[in-house]
């Protein structure tokens, strides 16, 4: 059963028919972006005078520089925060006595259940008497406690697996305990940190709900609210909205093509859990 | 933990509350009204309407996505060349944000879209549509919308547990003339129960929740034929200014979710249990 026979070819033709029609829609996307206003014919055929002046009008007239810059910071700062920590607390938790952690599991267990659309609308009224509606610190602070019990959960699952001697070894050479973590502890943590570095970022860069209401009427924007902004200014301009699809695509797939084993075992590997 | 209660504990306790009263979002005063909120939704149309697309939403994604996802498992993880590539493309789209596929799809599916175009040329003309402006399909159009996006999700994860399939089983059932569909129902099939567990898990719960997608694909339209729980709740706060109607409708949300979750995860970790 491990040659490659005809029927193995069948199939091996068949599979990239499926991926062909996957990817047809991303072929229309990027041709539309690229073909001048002027062409209109059928959105399936190749633009026989490509040009990039879509593509710079977009990004000028989108103000999607600064929302670039306002997802990469929120995302930054989000996951960076969530990895420290959860990775702290997940250590005490794991090596601690099995008490806490049933509580705490159904907590978090709680907290995957409840629709974010029940806390909405409270949040709103709170983040708004605080003055933070309209910055983005206030998302930072929101996906910091959405995803630190669910980031602390993959950490303590991966934790209580990881033997305890080289924690003791370094404990008895006079590691301080904070040290053990940092020098002992979180280098063994690599292959979990990379699958909630993955889960994380996706989760907040792509998140649109959140920062449609928070966000909403200031000038403060990531890019999916951006872009839903884009499309209700320029209504039936499609070659113009297609072209900033394509800004906001490029650096995702960029990274995804780049990091794609680590990504792809990321979601495989937090989700055996 | 104590941003978590924050963020998430405290204002659902507040949120719970408000269900129960007349609150606007602004105004300080609001009053107690009890279950009116409840009996209000019981004889709106459009909040049974809502509620049952979220229902057909959710089990429908659920079905096509988990079984494209499985066929698409199960033929990259063969001998084919090209499976490594293959993998790396079919999982492509879900990492895009969905607000983007929403938008790219709403044009594909216009009258003029592409979709229609591509019928044309391959002499289907006939099955052209207005595929998300025609109350019948849209609700359709937003479930092929969402497959064509997480099923290389589900793919990958079937993927990891088809994997972890010892060779040695499955050549084992192979000598002894087992042809491929029994040796998938009986042998591998066991094996993927908590690959099934979690995609299940993950696409129920997704397809309640779902929001991004119907806002930017349809907006719930037309007319009503495509709210869900989560659009409504929206636009009852926002552009109707009813939050604790609002809420309660996310009361019912919260509970439709927990429902399903936890029954499914009974069922299915007894199942699991069962298999191994």
């Amino acid at each position: 059963m491990n040659r490659y026979r005809w029927r193995t070819f069948a199939l091996e033709m068949v599979m990239i028919a499926v991926a062909l029609v996957v990817a047809f829609p991303i072929y229309v996307l990027v041709n539309l972006a690229i073909r001048p206003t002027s062409d209109t014919g059928s959105p399936i055929r190749p633009t026989s005078s490509p040009t990039l002046t879509n593509l710079t009008q977009a990004w000028q007239e989108g103000g999607l520089g600064g929302a670039l810059a306002n997802s990469v910071l929120v995302t930054t700062a989000s996951v960076l925060i969530v990895l420290a920590v959860s990775s702290l607390a997940a250590y005490p938790l794991a090596r601690a006595t099995a008490r806490w952690s049933r509580g705490m599991f159904l907590l978090i267990m709680l907290g995957l259940i409840l629709p974010f659309q029940l806390a909405a609308l409270p949040l709103y009224q709170t983040m708004r008497d605080l003055g933070l509606l309209g910055s983005v610190w206030a998302l930072v602070l929101f996906y910091a406690g959405l995803q630190v019990p669910f980031t602390t959960f993959l950490y303590v699952g991966f934790m209580r697996a990881l033997p305890r001697d080289f924690e003791d070894a370094a404990m008895i050479d006079g590691c301080r305990p904070l040290e053990v973590f940092r020098y002992v502890v979180f280098p063994m943590l690599k292959p979990i940190t990379v699958t909630a570095l993955v889960l994380n970022a996706i989760a907040v860069w792509n998140d649109f709900f959140t920062p449609l209401l928070y966000l909403s009427g200031s000038d403060q924007q990531t890019v999916p609210v951006a872009l839903a902004g884009f499309v209700g200014q320029f209504v039936s301009d499609w070659n113009l909205i297609f072209a900033a699809l394509v800004i906001s695509i490029v650096p995702i797939l960029a990274v995804y093509f780049a990091l794609q084993r680590s990504i792809i075992n990321g979601f495989a590997g937090g989700l055996k859990g | 933990m104590l941003l978590f209660a924050f963020v998430v504990l405290v204002p659902s306790a507040r949120g719970v509350y408000y269900a129960f009263t007349d609150w606007d979002g602004l105004s300080p005063d609001f009053s107690w009204v009890g279950f009116g909120n409840f009996t209000d939704m019981a004889v709106d149309p459009n909040a049974r309407q809502a509620i049952w697309h979220t229902l057909v939403l959710a089990v429908a994604i659920t079905i096509i996505q988990n079984g494209v996802g499985l066929l698409l498992a199960l033929g990259v993880n063969t001998m084919i060349k090209s499976r490594n590539v293959l993998r790396v493309f079919l999982f492509a789209p879900a990492v895009i944000t969905p607000i983007v596929t929403a938008y790219l799809w709403r044009n594909l599916l216009g009258p003029d879209g592409a979709v229609n175009s591509l019928l044309g040329t391959v002499g289907l003309g006939s099955w052209r549509q207005d595929w998300l402006g025609d109350p019948q399909l849209a609700l359709w159009a937003i479930v092929g919308v969402i497959v064509w996006q997480f099923a290389g999700y589900s793919m990958v994860i079937f993927l990891a547990g088809l994997q972890s399939v010892p060779k040695e089983i499955y050549e084992a059932a192979a000598i002894d003339g087992t042809g491929p569909v029994r040796r998938f129902w009986w042998v591998v099939r066991p094996l993927l129960a908590p690959a099934f567990t979690i995609n299940l898990m993950l696409s129920i719960i997704g397809g309640i929740k779902l929001f991004d997608q119907v806002y930017a694909l349809t907006g719930g339209g037309p007319g009503h034929a495509t709210d869900t729980i989560s659009t409504l709740i929206y636009k009852e706060a926002f552009t109707l200014g009813e939050f604790g109607y609002s809420i309660a409708l996310a009361v019912v949300l919260t509970v439709i979710v927990a429902v399903a979750s936890t029954s499914q995860y009974f069922v299915l970790s007894r199942n699991e249990r069962a298999a191994s």
